[in-house]
């Protein structure tokens, strides 16, 4: 189940009906079938989503008319420090929560993976917050960053002595961008770990016992063994914790709307206020779409260099 | 291997810490949300004392969190019944198609898995607001549907092909219809993967905030997390106030997470939705 992903590459269909040249295949389900979904996914998804591209190449305002300006909203982005800086910001985030994400995420899973007895209770307390919704959290850790000396992890960090490390943790520009990460790390960690998990279990122990009695040590069983088997839930980890990453949008908005100034300012916030805000339609697609094929360019070279990687293994 | 060792209680009591560290924020929420004003701002990370429930008695009928729990409810329930509904069949169609034109329809929904909604966001905003839908749960089950039906469509094909065609066909060659083979045979060995459909897709919906913050905003139909949101705008240096809120908005996902929590981390597991 879960190398799904993988599988999803173009295998053409194998089986084909012979007999005939034009076969109607009657034990095959009619296109009734399939029309309600296809109706509805181009009328929610397909057509919106192209009528979204063609706007990208206009200046419409989302009232009157509009006219096209070739690649004009595009030119302006690129003399846009707003929209490059969140740019800027969206991949900073997106590298820092797929790496942090999924190395605590796999920690977490090694350690409620062994033999402690307070496993089955830690799974559930890392996993929660998962699917608590990513506003509510936010606001939760409002308050965790609040600059006050003795709230939050300023009042925490005070209490056990650290309080020269109290910080104005979204207040202060040079470490909104990764209060904002450490918040979603926090939220999402418990996501990697349960992936990691199920890869851990599907691990066969013979495996690790013949390591140990050919004399592997812990680090050793983790490097050659655990590890390289581990790589389908590291694709599929990856690929979530990165997708999820460039399009972050509820977290940004609910604990810092974008600020102080634009240092948390992601690709979706700009894109949300150039539309509802500025009233910038046709640029604000324009941003969209650089998220889109941002979004579509990452899942196609991770899809490839992570499956090269799993044949290795 | 399996036995208890010393060096297993040292992990055990190392991964205890980190628990209670990832704990803190929700310590910090429930002691504040049973604090007054005075106690909040003279020792806010201490335990309450006296503890009080005024937060939680204000901030329900403040924040309107029944009718907003009914509003999540409805559209919850209503888009995953279309969803597993005209998904699982749709798959069934193209699963079973080994066509070209099969094959090329199956890639033309596993695109809507890459795209961002906010391609199609404003396009769509006013598709529906020419038919009158801003403001109507109409709106939201139909999003839910067309958003989510890709990823959906992807679960339940992969599912599909993995099991024998020769239950159905025998009920065809039998007399049943297409529908009634279907209905009776296929659907039934869905299952398990139905489960993750359900679940994986009932958490995504519930917890959206940006679609339904854009099209039921200031309605009498926001959902929990929108009507949170305005809530906490409302009242945001009320820390007590706030922190009840958001305890009783989280309190019924966190319900059926507890209570379902086997078959909630297995379909995360299985799954792979971000």
């Amino acid at each position: 189940m879960s190398t799904q992903v993988l599988e999803a590459s173009p295998t053409p269909p194998q089986e084909r009906p012979a007999k005939r040249r034009r076969p109607r295949n009657r034990l095959g389900p009619p296109w009734l079938f399939v029309a309600p979904a296809l109706l509805c996914y181009g009328a929610i998804v397909l057509y919106p989503s192209a009528s979204g591209v063609l706007y990208a190449f206009t200046d419409w305002s989302g009232l009157g008319g509009w006219s096209f300006v070739g690649l004009r909203n595009f030119d302006s982005l690129l003399h846009d420090d707003r929209a490059l800086g969140s740019l800027r910001n969206t991949l900073l985030l997106t590298v820092a929560i797929v790496v942090v994400q999924n190395g605590v995420g796999l920690l977490l899973a090694l350690g409620v993976h062994a033999r402690i007895k307070s496993r089955m209770l830690l799974r559930a307390i890392f996993f929660a917050p998962v699917v608590v919704s990513p506003v509510m959290v936010a606001f939760l850790w409002k308050y965790v960053y609040n600059p006050a000396p003795n709230a939050g992890l300023n009042g925490v960090l005070g209490a056990v002595g650290l309080g020269s490390l109290r910080q104005d943790w979204l207040g202060d520009p040079s470490i909104a961008l990764w209060s904002v990460a450490a918040m979603v790390v926090w939220q999402y960690a418990g996501y990697s770990m349960v992936i990691f998990l199920a890869g851990l279990e599907g691990i066969s122990k013979d495996v690790r016992e013949a390591a140990t009695i050919d004399g592997a040590g812990p680090v050793k069983r983790f490097r050659y063994v655990t590890w390289p088997l581990l790589a389908p839930a590291t694709t599929i980890n990856v690929m979530l914790s990165t997708i999820g990453g460039l399009k972050l949008f509820d977290q940004v908005f609910a604990a810092t709307a974008g600020g102080p100034g634009y240092a948390t300012e992601t690709l979706s916030t700009v894109l949300y206020k150039e539309a509802f805000v500025f009233g910038r339609y046709g640029y604000s697609t324009a941003v969209a779409l650089v998220l889109a094929l941002f979004v579509a360019a990452v899942s196609l070279v991770q899809i490839r260099y992570l499956r090269a990687r799993e044949d290795q293994a | 291997m399996n036995r208890y060792r010393p060096r297993t209680f040292a992990l055990e009591l190392l991964m205890v810490a980190a628990g209670v560290a990832f704990l803190f924020p929700v310590y910090a929420l429930i002691v504040l949300s049973m604090k007054d004003a005075g106690q909040i701002a003279s020792s806010p990370l201490g335990l309450p004392n006296p503890p009080t429930v005024d937060n939680y008695t204000e901030a329900w009928s403040e924040a309107s969190l029944g009718s907003a729990l009914l509003s999540s409810t409805i559209i919850t329930v209503a888009s995953l019944v279309l969803l597993i509904a005209i998904g699982s069949c749709g798959a069934y169609f193209l699963a079973r198609r080994a066509t070209r034109l099969g094959y090329g329809l199956y890639i033309l929904f596993l695109l809507g898995i890459v795209l961002p909604f906010q391609l199609g966001m404003i396009p769509l905003y006013n598709l529906f607001s020419k038919l009158e839908l801003i403001g109507t749960y109409q709106s939201m089950i139909l999003f839910y549907t067309g958003i989510q039906l890709p990823f959906t469509i992807f679960l339940y094909t992969g599912f599909i092909r993995a099991l024998p065609a020769d239950y159905a066909t025998a009920a065809l060659v039998d007399g049943a219809s297409h529908f009634q083979a279907y209905t009776r045979i296929v659907f039934p060995l869905l299952r398990p993967i139905t489960g993750t459909v359900l679940i994986l897709n009932a958490v995504f919906i519930w917890n959206d905030f940006f679609t339904p913050l854009l099209y039921l905003g200031g309605s009498d139909h926001e959902t929990i997390p929108v009507r949170i949101f305005a809530f906490v705008g409302q009242y945001v240096s009320d820390y007590g106030l706030v922190f009840a809120g958001l305890v009783l908005g989280a309190i019924p996902i966190l319900l059926v997470f507890l209570l379902l929590q086997r078959y909630v981390i297995k379909g995360f597991a299985s799954g792979l939705k971000g």
